[in-house]
């Protein structure tokens, strides 16, 4: 393979510099708060679309994996397990440095995990539910696929607004900040906010990078001929439910870590991240973007999240994600970068006249 | 447990349950003639619900009841007609993003008519403290209306189905939609008549169930799901093994009440609409040998 497939990813690092350039000289730089949230939905999105455009499996779930790595990380570093630290396990953690201890105001101690423990536990967590869901989930089509993730995604909704660990209804606030190494942590602070965009572009452009070899690995064409017919590709000998597992997990990951992130940059998770709607946001975004079109899907991704999270839509934010999934699945299913009003025009007249 | 709890929990099973059946006859109706899932189909008793509402303000309760059928009615006609008719030949997913987007625009269009509001039509008979006693149990005289209603809707629709001309057109749609086209039944139409019934019947539901579960813009999506788990339940396209599968799920979430908290009530529903999903896809009364010609 040539280096022509990662002629886009130079792309993104140019635009994704110039953005930061343009943003500090014109004192603008509150954008990048929103520009640095949106590119952590990007990597789910990413993910969504191996899914959707590459395996062509649906899944209405997403938003519930997205919910499980940040709800994990923030519970785990945010929640007092001071009252477990008798545990050898706890001692054990405790002696490799996994454990922060402080005091509170009023002299108590307060036993946290280290933010690196709690995301290794959050991927973790979420690979195995992937693994257990995708298992029976994956065998299912059309409609049942549809219904089964939409169903994993409101019983995630469910725990997390009934559990009294995760917060309720009120989610799970002052999550303290990720300190990645030394000097560079994950925080919504002020002064962190270039560095911090940096970071959440950076792991997107690495997550890019990574899908990128897939998509054109021997992976990346047994799930394209899946997508083409799982018929044709079983008879092929491609092992079609092994290969829409794989991809299923992985990017239940990225949504893990994406969730993981957001939740530690934003200090805070709430339920409303593992609604029904924002999986429905997600799907929506891959298909405008182009089902199998990476940087379709990218571009859209980052487009749309911006606007949205700038407020661009007011109270119809939820009525415009539904209106451009009707349009682009009515006129454009492949995508907006495939439109061509020619040849829709065509079609037309020919409908007509057979 | 005493006989009375248990008689309480029963009936309250009953009356969810049989709403929950007639959300799956509504997506029955639709997945007969077209083979797809209407994921708008909880919408639909929204609308019945709030249009009865607002319509009881200036007219008595059987007229308002009567339009927001008819309302509804024509809804799901002109959903069918704008957004789905003219395709060629869609492929199962893009229908499926279509209905989503289809129900968020319902429900985005409700909210910003009737607000977050949560309403209620009057009890057809009596108040919220009338009360029949069975068994020991504290029965709401709303849930004979309930009962009485799904009975004459299932009773009609099979009737329909079996013995009028247009219902077995739609039912030849349904087995083979090009022989039927080949003997002159015009299928397009056909679709269209179903998503109308459809819509009409999960108004019909949603004005009668509105004074014991009360009206929101957003219980759209929880009905549909239960009621698509009632309809998987029960083997897609059979309207009675539906009765008895929103039964049944109605009485165990009931139940469950006195296991688990509250809160996680819809959990437990869903998770058994996994469980039926991965181990009998065809549905408790399905047949396997048939399913197996469908796609799961």
């Amino acid at each position: 393979m040539s280096a022509k497939k990662y002629l886009p990813v130079l792309w993104l690092l140019l635009i994704v510099v110039a953005v930061q350039l343009a943003t500090s000289y014109s004192g603008k730089e509150f954008y990048l708060t929103q520009l640095t949230m949106t590119s952590y939905y990007c990597l789910l999105v990413i993910g969504l679309c191996m899914v959707m455009g590459y395996a062509g499996q649906i899944s209405l779930g997403h938003a519930g994996f997205f919910a499980i790595g940040g709800y994990t990380s923030a519970a785990l570093t945010t929640n007092n397990f001071a009252s477990y630290s008798e545990l050898t396990v706890m001692q054990l953690l405790n002696r490799y440095g996994c454990i922060i201890t402080t005091e509170d105001m009023f002299g108590d101690t307060i036993i946290n995990f280290h933010p690196w423990l709690a995301f290794a536990a959050a991927i973790l967590l979420t690979t195995i539910i992937a693994f257990a869901i995708g298992i029976p989930v994956l065998k299912l089509k059309g409609h049942y696929l549809a219904m089964a993730t939409l169903g994993f995604g409101v019983i995630i909704y469910r725990i997390v607004l009934a559990s009294e660990a995760l917060g309720e209804a009120d989610g799970i606030s002052e999550v303290p900040a990720f300190v990645l190494i030394k000097g560079l942590s994950v925080n919504g602070n002020m002064d962190d906010r270039v560095i911090n965009y940096y970071i959440a572009w950076g792991i997107l452009t690495i997550g890019a990078l990574l899908l990128i070899n897939l998509i054109n690995s021997r992976t990346g064409r047994a799930l394209r001929a899946i997508h083409a017919s799982e018929e044709a590709a079983s008879a092929m000998g491609i092992n079609t439910a092994r290969s829409k597992l794989y991809i299923f997990v992985i990017s239940a990951v990225f949504a893990a870590v994406a969730g993981a992130m957001l939740t530690h940059y934003n200090g805070g998770i709430g339920p409303s991240e593992a609604g029904v709607m924002k999986s429905v946001r997600y799907v929506a975004l891959v298909a405008i973007g182009g089902m199998a079109n990476f940087w379709g899907a990218l571009t859209m991704a980052a487009t749309l999240n911006f606007l949205s999270l700038r407020g661009m839509f007011g109270s119809y934010d939820d009525a415009v994600f539904g209106a451009i999934l009707i349009l682009i699945m009515l006129f454009a299913p492949n995508g907006l970068f495939k439109l061509s009003p020619i040849k829709a025009i065509r079609q037309i007249i020919n409908r007509d006249r057979r | 447990m005493s006989l009375e709890l248990f008689s309480q929990y029963l009936f309250a099973g009953i009356s969810y349950g049989i709403i929950y059946a007639i959300v799956a006859i509504g997506f029955n109706i639709i997945y007969n003639t077209t083979g797809v899932i209407n994921f708008a189909q909880g919408e639909f008793l929204m609308l019945g619900g709030m249009i009865a509402i607002t319509c009881n303000q200036f007219m008595p309760l059987p007229a308002a009841i009567i339009l927001a059928v008819l309302l509804t009615m024509l809804i799901g006609a002109a959903i069918e007609m704008i957004f789905i008719r003219w395709l060629d030949n869609p492929s199962v997913l893009r229908v499926i993003i279509i209905t989503i987007g289809i129900s968020i625009l319902i429900r985005e269009v409700a909210l910003h008519i009737w607000g977050e509001n949560v309403r209620a039509l009057p009890y057809f008979y009596g108040n919220e403290i009338t009360s029949v006693n069975i068994l020991g149990a504290n029965v709401s005289p709303q849930i004979f209306f309930v009962i009485g209603l799904c009975s004459i809707i299932v009773i009609i629709l099979s009737l329909f189905f079996h013995y009028t001309s247009t219902g077995m057109e739609m039912r030849a749609c349904a087995s083979n939609r090009r022989a039927a086209t080949l003997c002159g039944i015009n299928a397009k139409n056909m679709v269209t008549l179903s998503f109308m019934l459809s819509a009409g019947i999960g108004a019909l539901a949603g004005a009668v169930m509105s004074p014991i579960t009360y009206t929101q813009y957003d219980i759209g999506t929880g009905l549909a799901i239960k009621g698509f788990t009632v309809a998987i339940f029960g083997g897609l396209g059979n309207s009675f093994a539906a009765v008895v599968a929103g039964l049944l799920l109605g009485i165990i979430e009931a139940f469950s009440i006195s296991v688990v908290p509250l809160a996680y009530q819809d959990a437990i529903s869903i998770a058994i609409l996994l469980l039926i999903l991965f181990i009998r896809p065809h549905g408790i009364l399905g047949s396997k040998d048939t399913a197996s010609l469908k796609e799961f």
